[in-house]
């Protein structure tokens, strides 16, 4: 038995549930991880990644001394560098001078609109906000954004438009108390493994009716009273013929929908065309089906929806949440305990990056950046001369890489994230890349977009630093040191403030060549300070202290140090007033299949492995799930011929990729599902850059494919099949 | 409904449906458990938490006995006494509890000799190192059945593991014998998190203590290595 120096309560960096961990620190090294079993959020449950897949934190890959590239870097030529022996280890000094005069550089000569920064959705709150403040105060660019655009873009400009807010309208926990609930779009048991406990103990221990909508036969379907299995892509006649025999049937609710609810009539006349009958055909979902669920969901007494990225990614991801946001307006399953809307956010801290305002559109606490009132509040803390702040809308992830030439962006500054693995149609993103004429990687690992960099500083993992992360139920928690940084790498808040110390005594007068020099202030002692000024601001977080969540979170909004904090929102009246009904059409997915590409792919995730794969790939994780495996229906594996465990090439329009086929009932016919944790055989190869026109967000889930018989050489790793009994 | 009974001659007023462990724990009077754990339903399995309770012919489980109106309750009698002693001293006898603090502190409590049984024969079995993320020795393992319970409905939903064979040779195992990936797992470690005796360990920390030092561990990538 090993006893612990020191045990260190923090919250999980994986996914966005939010897990409490005590982590076992021996000899600087964490040993063991464990959960207190009254911890509000898990209840002492963990899931293989929390538990077990720290162990990135010590992989020898890991970068601990900042690197300058040796062969220096231009626009069009630009080359991914893994192997350190294409680096130059340098001291913090010379990485941080190089990058200040590189971006003064660029900004000096192009403005504004050559920078553009990547916030980082796994990074503390305390990281996030300093970094658009850098940008923001700077560079005077909204040119910010985040894997948001990636994953919940869609869900978010439906709920900001329909009801002016875009967090889980309800807790996680209150599954507990949901009659019915419908999960769609989410692969809940892998993705958020302690959520899918807590919908299982719903069904099981609470007498709770489960209605899983989605394409694949996932786990949650053991539980569910229905499956509607749909063709990826046709969320929005689906929910539409549902809320069509709601309102067929008078399952409304009138009262709600006349005092809370504006544009009904107009929407229920959109609704006509979308019978069972005509959704059933496009979908694939028996009518009768449709109807039951329709009825089961309005019927209900406290119903609740919970959706993941099959809503969102698709071209038309703002519909398709609209339409789930339209049932429970419909039925007044909304703004009370054990209802709502709830869109589950993928990584650890997404909900708090968005929170502090690393997005395009929006200053801390979704203040829009084009509005005079919200500039002028941010110069002031800021300390910007009045006017000086960009009231011009920035360009989203997706946007900013596409405008990288001559006259458009020119800089990116990338803070942990990896769009060289989570970008769509990944060539291109890799042409784009190419021709930026500076990149500097804040990580720690030289992942697949790190590569591309002139300038590698090395940051720290959870385990190394405190702040806070803010959950998907919107509780705001710790997040503790449990050891030193390793070697040299330093915390990102420090790295952020000593690079902006640097640009500011660069820049001079640049900015303010009227007004005397100003700090925008970047010398703070620890990050409570840093949450201090933000939490002055940002009215959501006005109440919350680091000595209020010293043991347990608060749940915002928290309007004031006496709030004990908001699990239920939207109790008395929506944000923008009354929820605002939309009417929809049916768009379907960009690309049909056709004879030349015949099988629909749809991307995910599994419950080993974590997004780009920086850590789980780099994590003891990686051995029980080594490589990509593509499910494919057995149906479509006979007419093929193809086994379980043969390579296959799978080709798009776009790009090709290699790899194992698991044969199996969890895909539908004529469906293939490919995880994009695996660069070896990345999916988004693969997939369509198409956009939704709202919220920007690619169509991840929907694509037309082909797969061939390749040889087992052509695998990039044949000895590497893992055979796993799990489902 | 409330109701008023006695433990160890305090009158207690409580809620009907509690249990007497509940009770006891509310009220300051320690009753020791081994099974019983605030993540699982209670067992009456390792019988350490017997008590007298006046006009029943043998001793009660407290963790699943029921707190009655007027119930008399003995939490520390003589025979409750020895028979605590007697399951401690054969669990000793039987299984290493050198990874058990909480047993041994039992064990010093009631007097309970390591060598009563000299002649039982021990549980002994291999290091069962079969995945990346814990080991299994049930040479530890006491069947208190708590890992079986989280890894099924008191929390995990995946029903990996369960009792298997009888009487002395019933073990926890996994259906068919098979290795932990190849059955339904999910490798959450619950079942680790729950294990009073060590039985179930985090690889890891199972490494730390061969001697090896956080260095020579690195990133585990493998399993069915270095098998004791």
């Amino acid at each position: 038995m090993i006893k612990p120096d020191r045990i260190v309560t923090t919250t999980c960096p994986y996914c966005g549930v939010g897990c409490n961990l005590q982590l076992y620190v021996k000899d600087d090294h964490i040993f063991k991880v464990a959960s207190p079993f009254d911890s509000p959020v898990n209840h002492g449950n963990l899931c293989v990644k929390g538990r077990f897949g720290y162990d990135y934190v010590y992989h020898p890959k890991r970068v601990t001394t900042p690197l300058l590239r040796k062969i220096p870097q231009t626009p069009g030529k630009r080359t991914q560098a893994f192997d350190l022996s294409d680096w130059r280890e340098v001291t913090w000094d010379e990485a941080l001078d190089h990058v200040a005069d590189r971006l003064i550089e660029i900004y000096k000569r192009d403005g504004s609109d050559a920078m553009a920064v990547y916030a980082c959705a796994k990074a503390t709150n305390e990281d996030n906000y300093l970094l658009q403040k850098m940008y923001r105060a700077i560079f005077r660019t909204n040119n910010i954004d985040h894997c948001t655009r990636l994953c919940h873009a869609g869900s978010v400009v439906a709920l900001q438009q329909a009801v002016g807010s875009s967090a889980m309208s309800n807790t996680a926990s209150q599954v507990s108390q949901n009659d019915v609930f419908i999960v769609t779009g989410s692969n809940t048991t892998e993705n958020h493994p302690i959520i899918a406990l807590q919908m299982k103990d719903a069904v099981r221990k609470h007498g709770a009716k489960m209605i899983v909508v989605d394409p694949r036969r996932i786990e949650l379907v053991d539980f569910a009273e229905m499956w509607l299995p749909l063709k990826p892509g046709t969320n929005v006649p689906v929910f539409s013929a549902m809320a069509h025999v709601i309102v067929q049937e008078n399952l409304v609710n009138h009262e709600f929908i006349a005092n809370r609810t504006e544009g009904y009539q107009e929407f229920i006349k959109s609704l006509e065309k979308f019978t069972p009958e005509y959704a059933g055909e496009i979908s694939g979902v028996p009518a009768d089906d449709i109807c039951k669920a329709a009825r089961m969901y309005a019927g209900a007494k406290n119903a609740a929806i919970y959706w993941g990225m099959g809503i969102s990614q698709l071209s038309h991801g703002t519909a398709s949440a609209m339409a789930l946001i339209h049932l429970a307006f419909l039925t007044g399953h909304i703004g009370r305990e054990g209802t709502g809307l709830n869109p589950l956010r993928g990584q650890n801290n997404v909900q708090g990056a968005s929170d502090m305002g690393c997005m395009p559109f929006h200053y801390p606490g979704y203040m829009r950046v084009d509005d005079e009132q919200n500039a002028a509040v941010w110069e002031k803390t800021w300390n910007v001369e009045a006017g000086g702040l960009s009231r011009k809308l920035g360009l989203t992830t997706t946007e900013i890489l596409g405008q990288v030439h001559e006259g458009g962006i020119r800089s990116l500054y990338i803070m942990g994230e990896n769009p060289m693995m989570s970008e769509p149609n990944l060539n291109e993103t890799r042409r784009h890349m190419e021709q930026l004429e500076f990149l500097v990687a804040q990580d720690i690992f030289i992942t697949e977009s790190a590569a591309f960099a002139d300038v590698f500083l090395p940051a720290t993992p959870f385990a190394e630093k405190d702040g806070t992360f803010s959950n998907t139920d919107r509780r705001v928690q710790r997040v503790r040191a449990a050891h030193n940084p390793r070697g040299q790498a330093r915390v990102d808040w420090q790295i952020i403030c000593a690079l902006a110390l640097r640009l500011e005594s660069r820049l001079g007068s640049f900015n303010q060549p009227e007004t005397r020099l100003n700090s925008a202030f970047w010398e703070y002692s620890h990050p409570s300070d840093i949450f201090r000024e933000m939490a002055g601001v940002n009215p959501d977080y006005a109440g919350v202290t680091y000595e209020r969540i010293d043991n347990v979170g608060l749940i915002y909004p928290v309007p004031d140090e006496a709030h004990p904090g908001t699990p239920t929102l939207f109790t008395e009246d929506f944000p923008r007033g009354r929820g605002k009904f939309y009417p929809l059409d049916y768009v379907p997915a960009m690309e049909a299949v056709d004879d030349e590409y015949p099988f629909i792919l749809t991307t995910g995730r599994v419950l080993e492995h974590w997004h780009g794969g920086s850590m789980t790939r780099n994590s003891s994780l990686n051995s029980v799930f080594p490589e990509a495996r593509m499910e494919m229906h057995p149906a479509d594996a006979e007419i093929h011929g193809i086994r379980n465990g043969d390579p296959v090439r799978v080709t798009s329009r776009r790009g090709e990729v290699v790899l194992r086929v698991i044969v199996t009932e969890k895909t539908t016919v004529g469906v293939v599902f490919i995880p994009f944790h695996f660069v070896e055989a990345a999916a988004n190869l693969l997939t369509n850059d198409a956009l939704d026109p709202q919220a920007k967000i690619p169509e991840f889930k929907a694509c037309a494919v082909q797969v061939f018989p390749a040889r087992m050489e052509e695998l990039a790793n044949p000895a590497a099949m893992v055979d796993r009994g799990r489902y | 409904m409330a109701i008023t009974f006695f433990m160890d001659g305090k009158e207690i007023k409580t809620e009907e449906g509690k249990t007497l462990i509940e009770v006891a724990r509310e009220n300051g009077i320690n009753i020791p458990s081994v099974c019983v754990h605030e993540a699982t339903k209670a067992n009456a399995l390792c019988r350490i938490c017997v008590v007298e309770v006046e006009g029943q012919r043998v001793l009660q489980p407290a963790c699943i006995v029921k707190a009655a109106n007027n119930m008399k309750v003995q939490t520390r009698s003589g025979k409750v006494l020895r028979a605590r002693r007697t399951i401690l001293e054969m669990l000793a006898s039987t299984i290493d509890l050198s990874d058990a603090p909480e047993i041994q502190n039992m064990m010093a409590e009631y007097g309970a000799s390591f060598n009563r049984f000299p002649d039982a024969k021990r549980r002994e079995s291999e290091i069962q190192d079969d995945n990346p993320m814990y080991i299994r020795d049930y040479s530890k393992c006491l069947l208190c059945w708590r890992c079986v319970q989280v890894c099924a409905d008191d929390a995990q939903y995946t029903f990996a593991i369960n009792f298997s064979g009888r009487g002395f040779e019933t073990q926890v195992g996994t259906f068919f014998d098979r290795a932990i990936p190849e059955t339904s797992c999910v490798l959450c470690g619950q079942c680790v998190a729950v294990c009073p005796t060590g039985a179930l360990k985090p690889k890891r920390e199972f490494l730390l203590e061969q001697g090896l030092s956080p260095q020579d561990i690195g990133v585990l990538n493998s399993g069915r290595k270095k098998r004791k």
